[in-house]
């Protein structure tokens, strides 16, 4: 284990793609990639490759699921079988299940659902390549779909992990890291209103290194939502002006 | 009392617009004294309301809006409506009828069946119940011949323009007759095909550079160059 562990972080203490403790893979994040959902958003973090596609707010199928007071937010998670080294059944597995609960919860909050009662919105997530932080990067580009399909929303929603490689608190974790570091910690947030909407750890740490490393994961997330607003920006370029007429 | 933003400047949901004594306009909600912003949009300030005009955005039902309609269901003594809503609306026999449906002899699919588009008013919607169409009025009822037309239904004020003016001129350019659905759906009918297109061909420059100033001049400039283009050939 030890031997395994002390390859994580040279002696620059740099990590194995290069990075310093507290920096970002590099991220891409696009708006309105696909024309027949309402909305839609893709995000490159790292290795990570995601599409994120909404529909609605519409009719609910099967209607007996039909909230009377609010929208009911439907969250498919699904990883593709090429996603992953080795092939993965498309069936929907118990992390993906889980997964998909873990961002429905994260994204509630953000979303105005009890304005449109008797409606669904649908979330359909399609991770195309993983390379660990998919719950992350999938909430990011969530987050922007939601937007782009033009649902009213209190705060975009932004997330990063943060966790513990050879006894020091890294931010945004890949895939090795994840599996052979120490622990994990997501976080997801709404920056503007200050809120986390996510926050989950696997492994162990101390009381102050937990602290240290949902600050690390909450500079992330800033630096996120700079490029995600960016991002839903761009794709109205050169509005400016609008011309408020009744 | 601050504002966070130049007027006209894009924001995005949460962004903090204001903070104080503002009133929230569309598509901005207030927490406690700070307003923020619930949609991509061009923010705008006027006196102590601040209001941003969505980019993107979608039909809410309100009751009196004209929209135009798709039956996609026949009911047992209705049709069931797809207006490009969040909900699908409810088309009553006896409205259409204008009288007592009588099960036994009115057959429903041959007055309208599913795929038949309509122009209806919404006579009645709430959050509690689905919205509600009548055809009981002049220019209302089954569409039989035209063009359809669909726009984000955030750009319809633009198509209108001020008091109507970019309506009326496209109207009065290209000799058709156009019914705006509040929902985004357009219909355009005239007297020939050339008519039609020319005139969806303006709706979707406006649509294009809705956010820009001074249109209503290069969508006149634009009818104008195209109705020239098309009588030259049959001068030579």
């Amino acid at each position: 284990m030890n031997d395994k562990s002390e390859k994580l972080i040279d002696k620059k203490g740099l990590r194995l793609d290069g990075r310093k403790f507290d920096e970002l893979r590099p991220l891409k994040l696009e708006v309105g990639v696909l024309p027949n959902a309402n909305g839609s958003a893709y995000i490159e973090h790292g290795k990570n490759k995601i599409v994120a596609g909404v529909f609605g707010p519409r009719e609910v199928h099967p209607k007996h699921l039909t909230l009377q007071d609010r929208t009911l937010l439907k969250c498919r998670y699904h990883m593709a079988p090429f996603s992953v080294q080795e092939r993965k059944s498309p069936a929907p597995s118990r992390r993906e299940v889980e997964l998909s609960k873990v961002i429905r919860e994260s994204l509630e909050p953000a979303i105005f659902l009890e304005n449109y009662p008797r409606t669904g919105i649908d979330v359909f997530i399609e991770v195309l390549q993983a390379d660990g932080g998919t719950r992350c990067a999938s909430i990011t580009a969530a987050a922007l779909a939601l937007a782009d399909a033009g649902i009213p929303m209190r705060d975009l929603v932004v997330a990063c992990a943060a966790g513990k490689v050879d006894d020091t608190i890294v931010l945004d974790l890949m895939d090795e890291e994840d599996k052979l570091g120490m622990a994990d910690v997501p976080v997801a947030v709404m920056p503007n209103l200050n809120e986390i909407t996510l926050l989950q750890m696997d492994g162990i740490l101390t009381m102050d290194e937990f602290e240290s490393a949902v600050k690390l994961a909450l500079e992330g997330c800033k630096k996120i939502y700079e490029m995600q607003k960016e991002a839903l920006k761009t794709k109205y370029v050169g509005i400016k002006e609008v011309e408020v007429e009744e | 009392m601050p504002t966070f933003f130049e007027k006209r400047q894009i924001v995005t949901p949460g962004d903090l617009v204001a903070e104080g004594d503002y009133l929230a306009g569309e598509n901005t909600y207030k927490e406690g004294t700070k307003l923020y912003a619930t949609r991509i949009g061009i923010v705008d300030y006027e006196n102590k309301k601040v209001t941003v005009v969505a980019l993107k955005a979608f039909y809410v039902p309100k009751s009196g809006d004209i929209v135009i309609g798709k039956i996609i269901e026949v009911g047992f003594n209705g049709w069931t409506v797809d207006i490009n809503a969040p909900y699908v609306a409810i088309l009553r026999a006896s409205d259409v009828l204008s009288r007592p449906f009588k099960p036994q002899q009115d057959d429903l699919p041959q007055v309208l069946d599913a795929g038949d588009l309509i122009v209806a008013k919404i006579a009645s919607y709430d959050r509690t119940h689905d919205p509600q169409l009548t055809v009981g009025e002049p220019g209302l009822g089954k569409i039989t011949r035209g063009e359809i037309l669909k726009v984000t239904p955030t750009k319809i004020p633009r198509v209108i323009g001020r008091k109507g003016s970019m309506i009326s001129l496209i109207k009065q350019e290209t000799n058709c007759n156009i019914i705006l659905g509040l929902n985004g759906v357009i219909l355009i009918t005239g007297k020939t095909i050339e008519d039609e297109q020319l005139a969806i061909r303006a709706i979707h420059k406006i649509e294009e550079e809705s956010h820009t100033s001074g249109l209503t001049d290069r969508i006149t400039q634009m009818l104008k160059e195209e109705k020239s283009k098309r009588e030259e050939p049959k001068n030579e």
